[in-house]
């Protein structure tokens, strides 16, 4: 009963960065896809929702009315971060978008240190965060809010790009960018629209953390980062498969953290990286046939 | 033809380097500040460190996000060769270059098979796994506390000391890293290294060995961060891993990327920019924003990356190059020389 | 030119994406001091035959040999080595360097400097350097681009891309040239200085092989002929032979059929 109570333990709090981690990879292939850009600014966003909304909190709004706001006040942050370091980039090479967007990130961190200086945060629960107890395993209401969230937003996604006109044309512009420019569609406002969208997201993720691990200027860079593997797992342009990569980066990370050591869990995400990199580039759930696009 | 035409294409006269040397040379003693001398010698570091880099990323096109991790190879193989088994900060550099070049071809194999967005990502994450390792190999490190006692550099009795003394001894070295880099550019590598960068296709068609070539600049430039890092090691005396992060990665590449990753002098003038530069933001930020704390001036690194990079896309050197050309013509009247790689990291050839 | 040497073969080349066969079962030898052309309709398989013998791709079936020696699986670089090379559709010319450098990059293989040596500068090294540059000049000569050695490559024209893509080729000594539709794109003038380029190369004992769509130039410049249609070799022979061909007629007045539908 112990090892089963551990193990769901471990569990539960993998879940839980997961769905954090999930919701910055959404984002960031979104990006990815509709750009071609790999965002390393991605991670921003979640620690400007985070800090935003703490501080919104903090004048006095209330928490619904807190997240809402934050949400779109990053939303624009990803909205001019599109329009004045990616939109005059556009047709720059791969290496120089990527170290464009590594810029923009330390840009980020930088006014977060100017603005929120270098102590961390917290936020409080979005509910009373009294424990509930499985097996003795300890699950706390924060944590549900946060698997909860993430995966109504994976759905709201998936719903949007399938089934509503503007998800629709994004999506054309990922498939074939000239015919549908043909079909009267704009890249160029796509591009705008899905980043402030995987802003928005990556706010999301940020509040739902804050009340998990607290927040400070630095935690984008990790939380990016992360996302990064997810993605890489999931083969950079597949949502879905991204985000089942994410839980397994999170899962991956509460084990070796609880039965081994805290301070190896990056470096064994990492090594996760490099060996799908190296043995499976094309994701670990692509299709063995599959055709690489 | 004769080593004379060499020159139309190649400016190869020791010139350049020998009046920067004798600038060098004088500068202690028209500035007596150790203040000046200390922030000299950081840049000392950082060129030496660019230097490799810039061969990398300039001229073979190829990016690395995790350079800092060779960088402490390099000062952890001199600390405690040097510190706990007693040898010669000399065998520990060159010890800590070995191990530098023996790493970066296990770990170049695999990487260069990648290209454009996977390569970057392989070497971020090459990068924090090996500072993982600094953290966490505690008894060769001392993991976070740091690793203290690491005896200065000494030749034949005389120590070098202090500020004054290590300053000759690592501009030293930044000056024979470039005219030994310079020399690579202006051969058969330097040209088998920019066609990569230009072509891969057309490189591959003539001959060029490009896993070979992207092997060796990768190896040479961890030879060179290794070099820095034992030189830092051996000049601050008490290293920690957090100076070998994923962060120092990015700042090295913001020194190449902002002096110019085409031109090898791009690597001291990207090294100058981001100290001199940071020093002076560290003491007129605080007075506009008297609660920044911490390491704020990265908003303005970041945001010179970007202007960088959308207006400049060749960095720094270039501009720099113009205006000393010009200089010349107006007195000389003879054109100025055609000169190599003035390209960017912008042509990149691998767009994947 | 019959009763001289083989210098290449190819065998029963075929190359499959997915289930479709690109080239099918193509086979063909070129003699020493030829030149050869692959021609045929869009589509119909000529670069993808010849980036499986250049190395680029690799083959599903099917041998490529260079004199006695197998190309098939080599590397494009070793096939480099062993004196083949060539020129590409979409001009890569290294747009990072001048002209003359361009030139000199193609030497690599003649050349033996090593990192280390080339770091610390020997006087060997130097030596070789204003050897390979002056033969890089001869080079730019024998195409007509001298004058332009120290102008950036990208700045020249399209035409004298061209040119110095085959000089780049050229100055490393191979024993057998392949172009891949170096005429695109060139207009009548600049043609014409190509094909004088290339019948002086062909006098100092180079082979040519070349995949081209303009069927006029070929036949005025070539010995012999392949024709592709569809992936199938559909005739071989003299450009006269080729003419007289019913299904190369065939397959090229289908074409334009297309294209007059088309438009």
């Amino acid at each position: 009963m112990e090892i089963l109570s551990q193990v769901l333990q471990l569990l539960f709090s993998g879940l839980t960065v997961g769905s954090i981690y999930a919701l910055i990879a959404i984002g960031f292939v979104v990006i990815y896809n509709v750009t071609g850009v790999l965002n390393f600014a991605q991670g921003e966003f979640a620690m400007f929702g985070a800090m935003i909304c703490i501080s919104l909190v903090g004048m006095g709004l209330p928490l619904l009315a807190a997240v809402i706001l934050t949400i779109l006040i990053v939303s624009v942050i990803g909205g001019l971060f599109e329009r004045l370091a990616i939109y005059p980039a556009r047709n720059s090479s791969v290496p120089t978008l990527i170290i464009i967007t590594i810029g923009v990130s330390i840009a980020f961190r930088g006014i977060a240190i100017l603005i929120w200086g270098t102590q961390p945060y917290a936020l409080q629960p979005f509910t009373e965060n009294n424990p509930i107890r499985i097996l003795n395993a300890v699950l706390l209401p924060q944590n549900l809010w946060a698997i909860g969230i993430s995966l109504v937003s994976v759905f709201a996604m998936v719903y949007f790009f399938n089934k509503t006109y503007i998800g629709k044309a994004v999506t054309a512009c990922v498939v074939n960018k000239f015919a549908a420019r043909l079909m009267g569609i704009n890249p160029e406002k796509m591009s705008l629209l899905s980043i402030s969208m995987s802003a928005g997201i990556g706010a999301l993720a940020g509040i739902v953390i804050a009340p998990i691990s607290g927040a400070s200027y630095g935690m984008g860079m990790m939380l990016g980062m992360k996302a990064f593997v997810a993605a890489v797992i999931g083969g950079l342009t597949n949502a879905p498969a991204a985000i089942l990569g994410a839980f397994l980066i999170g899962i991956l990370e509460s084990f070796t953290e609880g039965l081994w050591s805290s301070g190896l869990k990056d470096a064994v995400s990492f090594a996760m990286l490099l060996l799908i990199l190296f043995l499976k580039p094309e994701g670990l759930f692509a299709k063995a046939s599959g055709k690489r696009v | 033809m004769d080593r004379t035409d060499l020159k139309k294409i190649y400016n190869n006269s020791l010139a350049g380097p020998l009046i920067f040397a004798g600038v060098l040379f004088l500068l202690p003693f028209v500035v007596q500040s150790n203040y000046i001398l200390s922030i000299m010698i950081m840049i000392g570091f950082y060129a030496l460190l660019c230097n490799g880099l810039t061969l990398l990323m300039g001229y073979a096109g190829q990016i690395s996000l995790g350079h800092a991790a060779f960088y402490g190879i390099g000062a952890y193989m001199s600390a405690y060769l040097s510190a706990k088994m007693g040898l010669s900060p000399w065998l520990g550099m060159l010890a800590g270059m070995i191990l530098a070049a023996i790493i970066a071809y296990i770990v170049g194999i695999p990487i260069f098979k990648l290209k454009g967005h996977y390569l970057a990502l392989a070497t971020l994450g090459f990068g924090v796994i090996v500072y993982t390792a600094f953290k966490e190999l505690k008894d060769f490190t001392g993991g976070l506390n740091g690793f203290f006692g690491i005896p200065t550099i000494s030749l034949f009795g005389f120590e070098f000391n202090n500020d004054f003394r290590f300053y000759y001894l690592i501009w030293l070295f930044v000056i024979l890293g470039i005219l030994f880099s310079r020399n690579i550019i202006h051969s058969r590598i330097g040209r088998a290294l920019r066609s990569i960068e230009g072509s891969e296709v057309a490189s591959d068609a003539v001959g060029v060995n490009i896993m070979k070539y992207k092997l060796q600049v990768f190896m040479l430039s961890a030879m060179f961060a290794s070099l820095s890092g034992s030189l830092y090691a051996h000049y601050i005396t008490f290293i920690n891993p957090n100076l070998f992060d994923v962060m120092t990665s990015i700042y090295l590449l913001i020194m190449v990327v902002i002096g110019g990753a085409s031109s090898i002098w791009g690597s001291v003038i990207g090294a100058a920019v981001f100290v001199l530069l940071g020093e002076i933001l560290k003491s007129v930020v605080p007075l506009v924003f008297p609660n920044a704390g911490g390491e704020f001036e990265i908003v303005f690194f970041g945001l010179l990356l970007v202007v960088t990079l959308i207006y400049m896309p060749n960095g720094l050197s270039p501009q720099l190059e113009k205006l000393i050309a010009r200089f010349r013509r107006n007195k000389e009247l003879v054109p100025a020389p055609v000169a190599a790689g003035r390209d960017g990291v912008e042509s990149g050839g691998d767009q994947s | 030119m019959s009763g001289q040497q083989t210098i290449l073969k190819v065998e029963g080349l075929t190359k499959q994406f997915g289930g479709v066969a690109a080239v099918h079962d193509v086979s063909f030898e070129v003699k020493e001091g030829e030149i050869f052309a692959v021609i045929g309709p869009n589509g119909a398989g000529k670069t993808t035959l010849f980036n499986m013998i250049t190395g680029v791709l690799p083959v599903t079936t099917g041998k490529v040999y260079f004199k006695d020696r197998e190309l098939t699986g080599l590397k494009p670089y070793q096939i480099a080595a062993l004196g083949v090379t060539r020129t590409f559709q979409n001009l890569e010319v290294f747009s990072n360097m001048t002209v003359i450098e361009n030139v000199m990059t193609g030497a690599h293989l003649r050349m033996n400097t090593g990192i280390l040596r080339a770091g610390f500068r020997f006087p060997s090294v130097v030596r070789e350097e204003v050897n390979i540059m002056e033969k890089a000049m001869e080079c730019l000569k024998l195409v007509g681009i001298e004058h332009l050695a120290y102008e950036r490559a990208v700045t020249l024209p399209y035409g004298n891309q061209r040119l110095l893509e085959i000089a780049r080729a050229y100055v490393s000594e191979p024993e057998l040239i392949f172009l891949d539709e170096p005429l695109a794109g060139l207009n009548s003038e600049e043609t014409r200085k190509w094909i004088n380029v290339i019948l002086k190369m062909r006098e100092n004992g180079m082979t040519f092989v070349f995949v081209e769509h303009d069927i006029e130039a070929v036949m005025s410049i070539s010995d012999r002929i392949v024709v592709l249609d569809n992936g199938i070799k559909i005739g071989e022979g003299t450009p006269e032979e080729i003419y007289e061909n019913p299904k190369v007629v065939a397959a090229y007045l289908g074409e334009e059929e297309e294209d007059a539908v088309s438009c």
